[in-house]
């Protein structure tokens, strides 16, 4: 099948934009059709979230696979895609993340260029606070990890937060902010775009994105792949993907897979808008707690997971305390500042806190999942990784450790040490 | 908040509690193999719906109890002694 390129016309640019605001905005396209399902694809991707779209276009647009499909239960993006804090940072500790990350972040340098899409991509900085000898002891081994492997990381003292970031308790008798560990390169994007994007410049290609088509099971013939049953029908294909996020158990039993994974909630929260006030992205060290300002000037903020296996997309009250306390400790002004909207996802934590891009022991059946609450920074790397696996039949480089094996092969890439405690990654 | 309903205590706010996980995992016999083991530490079932668990009252009894909770709904049906079996699933 021929591969569908873009007219020039239908290209986003400021020029496009110029000349829709003189005329009316009328010759705006859909940007993305609403198919009816093919009897048969090549490869069928589930899940409608950033990564199963990422992978469909990295799938069309690098390994030239454009019978593709990508089966989305409700509308694209209602997932995890579009309920994170739009968080992007590559300053992980162990070179197996820290590879794949660093990956990733390069892909968000190019992606507009390369989605032809406004994701507003922002590398403002990620600072995360130290506040003890040894907590600094461990942010300089975490920066010089980082720096052998040529991510950016500086480490900044006690004075040079205080100069930045003013309204910082520095002081506070129990938390003292000594310093902290800056990736320059992190920062955040627009999360709704992200998903727009890669479906955009997915459907471009050829590939058919279906929405309100779940997933109800997966049909194998010996020991293969030949198709998803979902509410639209059955549907044929060679490869099937999965890219479910806080479903990877669910849809992995379909198949009678069975996984080190666990289904916890993770809050989100955003204030009323204010003027500039944080102009990078901070995380506390003495307790779970990050921020942002949005473009619209509301804080963005989250922390903890509520802590108990859940479905429900619903957070918990004793969380909510909990966070606003350690907010509060950090910066004491958001004491006067009201929460407007408060969220839920469902993060598919796994037994190490690290994700898995992986083939299964089904022939044409590949896993994508484990993201953990840090799988947004991942979406073009794990697109990327995906698409190879599934065209090549092999692990790209940098998947090639995120295998589910790795448990029983005693492999863990287990960057906090946590245990094999899924709420406690 | 949830409220736990303790054999011990009665109804308690969650805060009082620490959540200890899927307490359908059994410890393999020793001599079980290796995947017995991987998937004693490892897996689980992960279900959309009742889910045996545990619940250490650290801050009240300092008992661990199995709850029986549904995942999707929160709702709470039974909390039982750690060597009891509660009605509806069995550990
Ligand atoms: C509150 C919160 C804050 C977060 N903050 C950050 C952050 O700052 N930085 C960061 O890097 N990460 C963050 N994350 C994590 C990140 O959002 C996720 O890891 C990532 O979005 C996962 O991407 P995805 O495309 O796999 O998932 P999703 O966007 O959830 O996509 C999965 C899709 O699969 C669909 N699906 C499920 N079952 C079926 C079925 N049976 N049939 C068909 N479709 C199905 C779902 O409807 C969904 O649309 C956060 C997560 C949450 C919840
Ligand atoms: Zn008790």
């Amino acid at each position: 099948m021929p591969a569908r390129i873009e007219p020039i016309a239908d290209r986003y640019s400021a020029w496009r934009l110029l000349k829709e605001g003189i005329s009316g905005n009328r010759g705006w396209k859909q940007a993305w059709r609403k198919p009816e399902p093919k009897a048969r694809y090549d490869v069928v991707i589930i899940g409608g979230g950033g990564h199963g779209l990422a992978t469909a276009h990295y799938l069309a647009n690098v390994h030239g696979i454009t019978n593709v499909a990508v089966v989305q239960k409700g509308p694209i993006g209602l997932g995890n895609g579009g309920r994170n804090t739009t968080i992007v940072r590559s300053n992980y500790l162990l070179p197996s993340n820290t590879r794949f990350y660093e990956y990733s972040l390069k892909l968000w340098e190019g992606l507009e260029q390369d989605l032809n899409y406004n994701v507003m991509v922002s590398q403002r900085g990620q600072l995360s606070l130290f506040h003890s000898d040894s907590e600094r002891d461990a942010a300089v081994r975490r920066g010089n990890s980082m720096r052998i492997q040529g991510v950016d990381a500086v480490l900044v003292d006690g004075e040079a937060v205080r100069a930045m970031l003013p309204f910082l308790a520095m002081d506070n008798p129990m938390f003292p902010i000594l310093g902290g560990l800056l990736q320059p390169r992190g920062g955040t994007a627009r999360h709704d775009a992200v998903i727009w994007g890669f479906a955009r410049a997915a459907d471009r290609r050829g590939v058919d994105i279906l929405e309100h088509c779940e997933v109800t099971g997966i049909r194998r013939d010996g020991g293969r792949v030949v198709g998803v049953e979902t509410t639209r029908g059955f549907i044929g294909a060679r490869k099937v993907g999965i890219a479910v996020a806080g479903n990877t158990s669910r849809v992995a039993a379909m198949a009678g897979l069975r996984l080190p994974v666990e289904s916890h909630l993770l809050q989100a929260f955003v204030s009323e808008a204010i003027k500039p006030l944080i102009n990078c992205v901070i995380s506390f060290g003495a307790g779970h707690f990050y921020i942002s300002q949005t473009d619209r000037g509301g804080l963005i903020f989250g922390g903890d997971l509520d802590g108990y296996n859940s479905y429900s997309q619903r957070g918990n009250l004793p969380l909510v305390e909990r966070l606003m306390g350690v907010g509060v400790s950090m910066i004491p002004a958001l004491s006067r500042l009201r929460v407007l909207r408060q969220w839920a996802g469902i993060a598919d934590m796994t037994m190490d806190g690290s994700p898995f891009i992986c083939r299964t022991l089904i022939e044409g059946l590949y896993l994508n999942g484990g993201w953990c609450y840090g799988g947004f920074k991942a979406t073009p790397a794990s697109g990327w990784c995906f698409a190879y696996t599934i065209a090549k039949d092999e692990p790209h480089p940098f998947n090639a450790d995120l295998t589910i094996d790795r448990f029983l092969e005693g492999r863990m890439i287990d960057e906090r040490g946590a245990g094999p405690n899924p709420w406690a990654q | 908040m949830l409220l736990i309903p303790c054999p011990y205590c009665g109804a308690r706010p969650q805060d009082e509690f620490h959540y200890r996980g899927d307490a359908t995992v059994k410890r393999p016999a020793p001599d079980a193999g290796l995947q017995a083991l991987y998937d004693f530490v490892y897996t689980r079932t992960n279900p959309r719906g009742w889910h045996l668990e545990w619940w250490h009252h650290y801050a009240g009894c300092r008992q661990w109890v199995k709850v029986e909770r549904n995942t999707l709904t929160h709702e709470i049906r039974t909390a039982v002694g750690p060597a009891e079996d509660t009605p509806q699933l069995s550990a």
